[in-house]
């Protein structure tokens, strides 16, 4: 589905990612794992296009986006949503309209139309009747929820989470992990793409891991092939111990 | 020797290159300006097109704006005429208040104060919207909606600052005008009749349009300036406050320069 071929991006003098392969499978939850730096969240957005790689080809269903004009990238984000990691909902606009805004935009529905998905994606949210509330007046994890309902009604091939449970107390970050799991379930053709520092919750949620280390990927594999893993680097991210041969910066 | 001149050749070389980097710098944010506003013009004319989104900016810039745009014009009218009275009774020419009055407030006071209130009220917080969209990922979410923030955040704002400054520069001289009349009548005794009679021989419609074509140009360039200074801010709160206040200055120095140029191209070419 999503194929890094030997991706390398600079900023100024800091290689981010470095010579990168990375293969995301189609239809699975993939979590991404890494601590802070080392270019997880740049790894998406040069899958949604918001940055291009220095050097190196990235293919999404058999197409090479490398080299994708901006109008080429318009027509091809309509097939992503992408769950921010603030939510980044805008703050002029309702909880509706945050909603609404990839269906005004993008489809013909009439106001009635729009609403009621706009209603039936924030009750599958667990949000019932709040569209009139504006992103102030909501919490943490319903911002969180309301940017996931926003990126997912339009019904997207793939779908991008960029630390979905940041910042959230247990039961709420239990609830987000809960529904990720249910949307892959009901839509066994989405692929998932998340982007965590919480290694409990990628091993419940993940059907397929990717570590990165230095830019590059460290293990990719199953849940079990990490907790089985003998890598130091693998093992001093489980143990959450700095000492080990981790660098840090 | 060589020794002791050493400092003062690396202190050239300091400047030199100081001034190198500037001038590469300005050229750079020039042409980068210039494919914006290129880039601005093409999604105007390309749909979708927002109307939705352009009368909200209309409401924004204009009907919110209609307070303190009146107030203003008239005590900048009031002030104007009392000024320039005080000169005229040295003559006793104070019947043409109503004429020096209109002819300053049409063709350069009208458009140059609403330009300035303008990009205070209406600019910064074009500004302080966009940055703050910018640093808190809304813009990032919007692309990643293949939602272009060009044509839905700037476009609506260049086309309801384009045709909103010039009717609240009408407004303006409209309200100036009466401050003109008030303190003519009241504290230089002119006659109405003589009042209205200067007013209308001296000042023309090719006043009122000239100002009207200044205030549509600095209507465009506050709210070009106000978005781009918007989309390139960075790093949280510290550079939304700081992209504001660029916004500002910028904006207020250019309405500036480009004002001397349009007054000069409309005296050179008479109109």
């Amino acid at each position: 589905m999503i194929h890094f071929h030997k991706v390398t991006k600079i900023f100024g003098t800091f290689r981010v990612l470095d010579d990168l392969d990375l293969h995301i499978p189609k239809g699975k939850i993939t979590v991404i794992l890494g601590k802070s730096g080392e270019g997880k969240s740049v790894t998406i957005k040069h899958i949604m296009g918001l940055l291009r790689p220095t050097s190196g080809r990235i293919v999404v269903d058999d197409e090479d986006i490398t080299d994708f004009s901006l109008e080429q990238f318009r027509l091809y984000r309509r097939k992503f949503g992408m769950l921010f990691q603030h939510a980044a909902l805008f703050d002029s606009l309702s909880v509706g309209e945050n909603v609404m805004f990839p269906l005004r935009e993008h489809t013909d529905l009439n106001e009635a139309e729009m609403l009621e998905k706009a209603e039936e994606y924030l009750a599958r949210a667990g949000l019932p009747n709040i569209q009139h509330k504006y992103p102030a007046e909501l919490s943490t994890g319903e911002k969180k929820r309301v940017g996931l309902a926003r990126a997912l009604v339009h019904e997207p091939k793939v779908i991008l989470y960029d630390e979905p449970t940041t910042g959230m107390d247990p039961l709420v970050s239990d609830m987000i992990d809960k529904l990720i799991v249910k949307i892959n379930q009901e839509n066994p053709e989405l692929t998932s793409v998340v982007i965590s520092h919480d290694l409990k919750a990628a091993l419940e949620i993940a059907e397929n891991l990717v570590m990165l280390y230095k830019g590059r990927v460290q293990l990719c594999g199953k849940p079990d092939d990490f907790r089985e893993s003998g890598d130091a680097v693998i093992r001093q991210f489980f143990s959450g111990k700095v000492e080990g041969p981790m660098e840090f910066f | 020797m060589s020794a002791a001149l050493s400092p003062v050749f690396n202190g050239l070389r300091n400047i030199h290159s100081s001034f190198g980097r500037w001038i590469i710098q300005s050229v750079s944010e020039v042409g980068s300006f210039s494919l914006f506003v290129n880039k601005v013009f093409r999604e105007i004319f390309n749909p979708p097109w927002r109307g939705r989104l352009v009368l909200q900016q209309m409401e924004f810039l204009g009907n919110e704006s209609l307070n303190i745009i009146m107030i203003s014009g008239f005590f900048m009218g009031a002030v104007f005429s009392l000024q320039i009275g005080h000169v005229f009774s040295i003559f006793g020419a104070e019947g043409m208040i109503g004429a020096a009055s209109g002819k300053a407030l049409t063709r350069e006071l009208s458009p140059l104060i609403t330009a300035f209130l303008l990009t205070g009220r209406g600019g910064a917080a074009i500004t302080a919207e966009i940055s703050t969209m910018k640093v808190n990922e809304q813009i990032d979410a919007m692309e990643s909606m293949a939602v272009d923030p060009v044509s839905y955040l700037v476009a609506p704002r260049f086309i309801a600052a384009v045709t909103m400054t010039p009717v609240l520069v009408g407004i303006f001289n409209f309200t100036g005008m009466i401050g003109a009349l008030g303190v003519g009548i009241l504290i230089f005794d002119v006659d109405q009749g003589v009042f209205f009679e200067k007013l209308i021989s001296v000042v023309g419609v090719d006043d009122i349009w000239n100002g009207m074509v200044k205030a549509a140009v600095f209507g465009g360039l506050i709210a070009l300036l106000a978005c781009r200074f918007g989309l390139s801010a960075s790093g949280g709160a510290k550079g939304v406050g700081l992209a504001t206040t660029n916004s500002v200055v910028t904006t207020l120095m250019v309405v500036l320069g480009v004002d001397f140029i349009i007054t000069y191209l409309q005296i050179a070419l008479g109109w």
